[in-house]
Parts: structure tokens; sequence; C-alpha cells
């Protein structure tokens, strides 16, 4: 079964994008609320995928990024960037470090559903 | 309402409270660079959240807020009085939509955003134009966020110097080392990106590199942090703007970090030590020496020395003591905004603004105090017309009042209300099953049902006194402090919350006491007096024992039997009185040794949860003696079901 980080730091979210991620597939989730707490789950278990928010507290997405692209124990793993319109700037940032792809919020479960099965499959 | 619409509701709640509390600090301390990008976040949130629930209204109205937070976090428009006014009162707006959304509606904002785009353009301010070219490298450069860049522009125009720090510790645990580090670096400047990294690190481990602002030169901050730090953007002199003439400037006042003078007291009260152990000396010299010159020298200038003590330590007590009107300002706040939310009308007066308290608990007694007086707002306050009906202005009153007691300060809030109604709380506490159904309970023991913790007489959680937080943390709170509560209340006259603290709780007088084999230290501000009793005296009703103290009947309890050790089998003991009016019990002990200075010091995170205990103090020879948590031991003496059995 294919695993997927989520990092998101408001719970209501978290647990939607989760509920989406869970009827795109068959997938195993595991969540984290800061940047901090991703870094500690990452050597845990293999990840295939990690989706996540920009502004966090402690170390925002861009950072995470930055990290899982730069180490070779992660940079293979794919990242979804889950942001609001707000931080346009901040998202080709994400997406100049490695990001796959990202996603607006408010999002269509839809479109999370198809960009995971597209991001995955590549 | 759905279910998902009530997370959605209890997030957005807690966002604006905490957006809220954060206004509140940007307006007393002015605009820090980490508080106002705290407040864009928690609309960045918001608006994300409701965007997914599909409110549009707040969707489009928190979009609206975030916007001007993050011109104001970008630079691009100045921070003044009249922009944070206009936030509260949008937050206020926000509330309402929220509220409607619990109640069904679906809110309709448009005036809102017309108000606030027509707000946004009359608004101006500087735009940073340092340009970062050449000075930091691209690497650097390119994982930072609009925001890092920003300031770490606005940092470099204002001439601080910017440094790397790197950092490595283990995966597993570095989230504390790593923040003890975060710590220290905004103690000295601004911490501006934290960016992990695993470049040249050991597998297990993980660095970070953060990149931080300081005044300092290279020279002073690598003492500190040794080789880990670099020095990318000198600090130098930036030529002061002229600023228009300000009386501030001519003040001669500086601020100080309470932790500093924390530290001062502490050195103080190992002097003190010190001192103690040249007087043993003194002792045993004149056993030996006799009264000789050389002795007598030694106790004046001890003497000498004790009073210098003194002098410096009530000196530094005396910088840490702030004016009461500092909290009376939040509350005001505070009432103000949960007023509007409870659609009440209230009266507010403060008395005694000028009493002073120790900063530290200053600070610590806000969070009791607007559990207090949102309690008051919300249970003691009749709505107008009931208060009309009950032939009472329709305007309710609220006075707090602060004044000094001997060596406590006591803080008063009072509401002209409906008063505590007696029967409802025996009601619901036969409910509970707290009091057995037909029992009879003194007054004071009625009122301490209310601090029972998971008692509420409200059918359902009130939108104005919050989710969660009953009176029984509050009593917590205060006890922590060494502080406790009284309430008098008169069914529909009002109620009364008084708030009893010792002035400060840097250096308290303690009386040591022995208990079998072990020593304490009870701190003399809870204690009334003490006396030599006969142990057979002590009288036993209903379980439990009594002394009779001046025809009056005083509770007593056995410190032996509360920390379960062995007591002396004499038939002479001592009890020491503490606690005050109703709420006094003896405490029976061993031996009492007198008084003693002492700098109590907190057991640490391990043995937090221990009762009865308010921390350690070191008593000269190395001695260490646990001192005692009173109000603590109190609570448990008169919950005890012996004494509240009926």
């Amino acid at each position: 079964m294919k695993s997927i980080l989520i990092v998101e730091d408001s719970a209501t979210t978290r647990s939607l994008i989760r509920a989406v991620v869970e009827e795109a597939g068959e997938f195993e989730t595991v969540e984290a609320s800061t940047g901090f707490e991703a870094l500690k789950q990452l050597p845990a278990r293999n990840f295939d995928l990690i989706i996540t928010d920009i502004n966090m507290p402690d170390i925002n997405g861009l950072e995470l990024i930055n990290f899982v692209k730069t180490d070779s124990r992660y940079q293979g793993i794919p990242m979804i960037i889950i942001s609001t319109e707000k931080s346009d700037e901040d998202r080709k940032r994400g997406i100049a470090m490695g990001a796959s792809a990202y996603i607006t919020k408010p999002f269509k479960a839809k479109a999370l559903q198809e960009t995971i099965n597209k991001v995955l499959t590549a | 309402m759905k279910s998902s619409d009530r997370e959605f509701i209890a997030e957005a709640e807690d966002i604006l409270n905490e957006a809220g509390r954060l206004l509140i600090e940007i307006q007393e301390g002015g605009p820090k660079p980490d508080g106002v990008n705290a407040i864009f976040r928690a609309f960045h949130t918001l608006k994300g959240l409701s965007g997914l629930f599909g409110h549009k209204g707040i969707t489009d109205l928190s979009h609206a807020l975030e916007s001007i937070l993050d011109d104001l976090r970008l630079g691009k428009i100045a921070f003044s009085d009249r922009l944070v006014e206009f936030l509260f009162g949008k937050l206020d707006n926000v509330r309402g939509a929220i509220e409607l959304v619990k109640n069904g509606g679906e809110p309709d904002t448009a005036a809102d955003l017309d108000e606030i785009e027509s707000f946004r353009k009359g608004l101006s301010g500087p735009v940073s134009t340092q340009s970062l070219e050449g000075l930091l490298d691209e690497t650097i450069l390119k994982v930072l966020s609009e925001y890092e860049e920003h300031r770490l522009k606005t940092n470099i125009s204002e001439g601080k110097g910017i440094y790397f720090l790197r950092k490595v510790f283990d995966i597993g645990e570095f989230d504390r080392s790593l923040e003890n580090v975060m710590k220290e670096v905004k103690g000295m400047g601004e911490l501006i990106s934290t960016l992990p990294t695993s470049e040249g690190v050991q597998p297990g481990n993980i660095g970070f590199n953060l990149l931080f602002s300081c005044p300092k030169p290279f020279e002073e901050l690598s003492e500190y942090f040794g080789e880990a730090l670099e020095e990318l953007v000198k600090p130098r002199t930036v030529e002061a703007k002229p600023v228009s003439i300000s009386l501030k400037s001519a003040s001669t006042a500086v601020r100080v970090d309470i932790e500093k003078l924390d530290r001062i007291l502490n050195t103080i009260g190992e002097l003190t030590l010190t001192k103690s152990a040249v007087k043993r000396v003194a002792d045993e010299m004149r056993e030996t020496l006799g009264h000789s010159a050389l002795v007598l020298d030694v106790y004046k200038i001890n003497q000498s020395l004790e009073r210098r003590l003194l002098e410096l330590q009530s000196q530094v007590l005396e910088i840490r003591m702030v004016p009461i009107g500092q909290i009376f300002g939040r509350l005001q706040q505070v009432i103000k905004r949960y007023c509007k939310e409870a659609g009440k009308h209230i009266d507010l007066a403060m008395y005694g603004e000028e009493t002073e308290l120790d900063k530290y608990l200053a600070e610590q007694v806000i969070d009791p105090l607007v559990h207090i007086v949102r309690n008051a707002i919300d249970h003691g306050i009749e709505s107008a017309e009931e208060r009309a009906r009950a032939g009472k202005k329709e305007e309710g009153s609220i006075v707090l009042k602060a004044f000094q007691r001997g060596n406590h300060v006591v803080i008063e809030v009072r509401d002209d209300g409906r008063g505590i109604d007696f029967e409802r709380v025996m009601r619901k506490a036969v409910e509970k099953g707290m009091v057995e159904k037909g029992a009879v309970l003194q007054k004071r023991e009625m009122l301490e049902i209310l601090f029972t913790p998971g008692f509420s007489t409200k059918e359902s959680v009130s939108e104005v006194s919050g989710r969660g937080v009953g009176l029984d943390i509050v009593r917590d709170k205060l006890s922590g402090m060494g502080g406790f509560h009284d309430i008098e209340t008169e069914l529909g006259m009002g109620t009364t919350f008084s708030v009893t603290l010792p002035i400060t709780l840097a250096v308290i007088k303690s009386l040591v006491v022995r208990v079998g084999d072990e020593r304490f230290g009870i701190p003399l501000t809870s204690i009334s007096e003490t006396q030599a009793i006969n142990v057979p005296d002590l009288q036993s009703i209903e379980g439990r024992k009594v002394y009779n103290l001046r025809e009056e009947m005083l509770p007593v309890t056995s410190l032996s039997e509360v920390f379960q050790f062995e007591a002396d089998k004499s038939d002479r003991s001592f009890i020491v009185v503490v606690g005050f009016g109703e709420r006094r019990i003896g405490l029976l002990v061993d031996e009492l040794f007198g008084q003693q200075e002492i700098v109590i010091k907190s057991l640490g995170d391990y043995l937090r949860s221990v009762k009865g205990f308010a921390g350690a103090a070191e008593i000269g020879r190395h001695d260490v003696i646990l001192v005692l948590d009173v109000e603590s031991i109190i609570e448990e003496s008169l919950r005890q079901k012996g004494n509240l059995h009926v």
C-alpha cells in the first residue's frame, strides 16, 4: 500500500485532506501538524507522496520542500503543495524547488484526487 | 448543524480568539514582526478553512483582512493605532458572521468588504527598497518565502548584522534542543528563517541553518555561539532618521527582561545563604575563641552584610513591581468585547489601579481574572429585560478593585447581577452525583462544589464563558501562585469574587517545621498562628480531627498522614494554623524550627504532578527542604469525604 504524508497545521483541513486522499485509493495516510513533526516522520517509513501546506508555524512548507529535495534519501518523493492563492509568489518558489504540483485552497476533492493519481503514476 | 460545520466553527473560534489575543499584544507592545505575521497567518488559515467549508462570506472577509495584514507584514503599509482599532472592529464582525453560520444562516459580508477596501485605499507606507543582490548567496535566497525575504531586507536596511548559525541534533529529539536555540537567537535579534538540512550530517541526525539578524558584531556573538556561527552581512551604524521630538526620548527609564531580574534575585538568594554560612562560622569561632575582638568583628561585618543584602533585595523587588492598572486596562478591553458578544450593557468602574504587584504574578493572574470577568458577564449580569423586571438599572455594573492587605494584594471583581443560586447549585450537584439527595450543606461547602472539575450550572456551554475551562482551573492557577480566592454572593444582589495574591513570589519568609524525619517550609504569608498542643486534646468529629482553638472547632490535618510517613509518637505536638476566614485548618507537626528567608526553586517537569508542594529551597549547609503548597493541602483537606459528608 502506498503511503502519504499530510502536513497541515489546521486540524480540520488536515482531516478533510485525509478523507479526500483515502477516498482516492488504497492509501495509508500519516498526518503532521507542523513542519517539525513532518521532519520526525520522514525517516520512519518510505513515503510515496508528501502533501504540504506552505504557511505553517515553526518551519514553513518551502523549507520542508527544500529539505526533502536536497536530501538524497528523500528527494525522489513527489510533493504536492496545497495552499491559498494569496501565496502566489511562494507557490512559484515551491515549484522551482522541485514540488510536482500545487492545488489552490479551497480545493475540489476531485481535483486533488486526480493530481495525486497523476503525480504517483508519473 | 452538520457535524463538519461544528468542527469548522470550533476551529474558527480558536483562530479568532488567538487573533484577538495577538491584536491586544501588538496594540500594547507595538508591531513586532512575529506578532504581525502570526495575525496574518490566523486570517490566512481562516480563509482557507472557510473556503473548504463553502462559507463564501467569511472567506471573502478573511481574505480582505489577510490582504491588509499581508501589506503590513511586508512593510507596504505603516502600523498605526487606527489600523489596530479597525482590525478589532472587523474581528468582531467575523465573529458575528461565524455566529450566524452557527445558527444556520449564511452571512452577507459585502458591506464589510466595501468598508475594508476603502480603508485600505487610505493606507500607505514605506516600501523596502533594499536590494539583496551580491549581499547573500543565491542558495540561501532561493529558499526564503516572500515574507522572510522582506524581513531580511528590512533588517539589512536597518543596519543589523545577518548571521547564519548551523546546529546539528539527533533526529528523534531535535525539537526541544532546537527550540532552546531558537529562543536564544530570538533573545538577541530576529530569527528570519529556520532551514532544515541533511547536507554533511551523519545519518540519524538533522541539521538546521538558522538565518537571523542582530545588531551585535560577529566577535561578540561568536563568543556565545562558537564556530557554528557565520557572518553574512556586517552590522553597521545607520544614521538615525530624524524623528519628531518625543517626550519619551527624555525619559531615563530602561526596559529590562524580567528574567534578568530573576537572575539577580537568585544571586541575592545565594548570597543570603553565604551570609548564613559566615554567621555559622562566627558562632563556631565564638564557642572556641570566646568573645574576642576578632569574633565581634566578624559579627559586625555579618550584620552590615545582612542590612545591605536586605536593601538590595527590596530594591530589586521594587523594580519588579507594576501597577495593577496595566491588568485592568487589558481586562477593560476583554469586557468591552464580551459585552458586545453577549449583547449586554455594562458600566465598568475601576479603583486602586495604582496598587502594585510583582510583574510575574501580574502576567499570571490575567487568565484567571479574564475567566472570572467572563463568568460575571455571562452568568452574573442579567439581560436588560430581566434587570428591568427586578427593578434594577438596565445597565449592569462591574467593579474592578485592587488594594493591598499586609503582604498581599487583593483584586476584586464585583457585579450587581443575579448572584449565585444555591438551590440550583445543589440540584445540579445531586444530579451529577456529587452530593447525596437531601444533604444539608453550609454555604462554604456549596461554594466548594462550584470548583469541582466538571461542574457547571449552565445547561449548554456558553459562548462568552468559553469552552472547557472551569473554576477548578482558576483555583489551581491561583494556588500555583501562592494565592487563593473568596466569593461573597447574595441572590438577586450580585457576586464579589476576590483574588488574593502574595505581593511577590521571588523571596519569601517561611517557617521551617519537622514531621518525623522530614523538614518542610511553610510560607509565612499563609500562616496566621502556631500553637503548642497536647495531642490527647484533639477531638474527633464525624471521623476527622478537630482542635478547640479558643472555642472554634479548627479542622486539623496531620502532615504525616497527608504524605504517609511516621511522625513522632509524643503527646506534645504543634499545630500551624494556615489559611484565612472559613478556609482555615491546622497542620499537625512535631517541631517548629523558626523563620528563614528562602528562594523557592521549581521542582522541575519530572515532579510537576506531585501535589502539595510549591517547590524546594536550600537552607544552609546544602540542606534542601520541600516547601508546602498550603492552598492545595487546604483544598485536599476540605474536600475529603470526612469533611464534606453530611
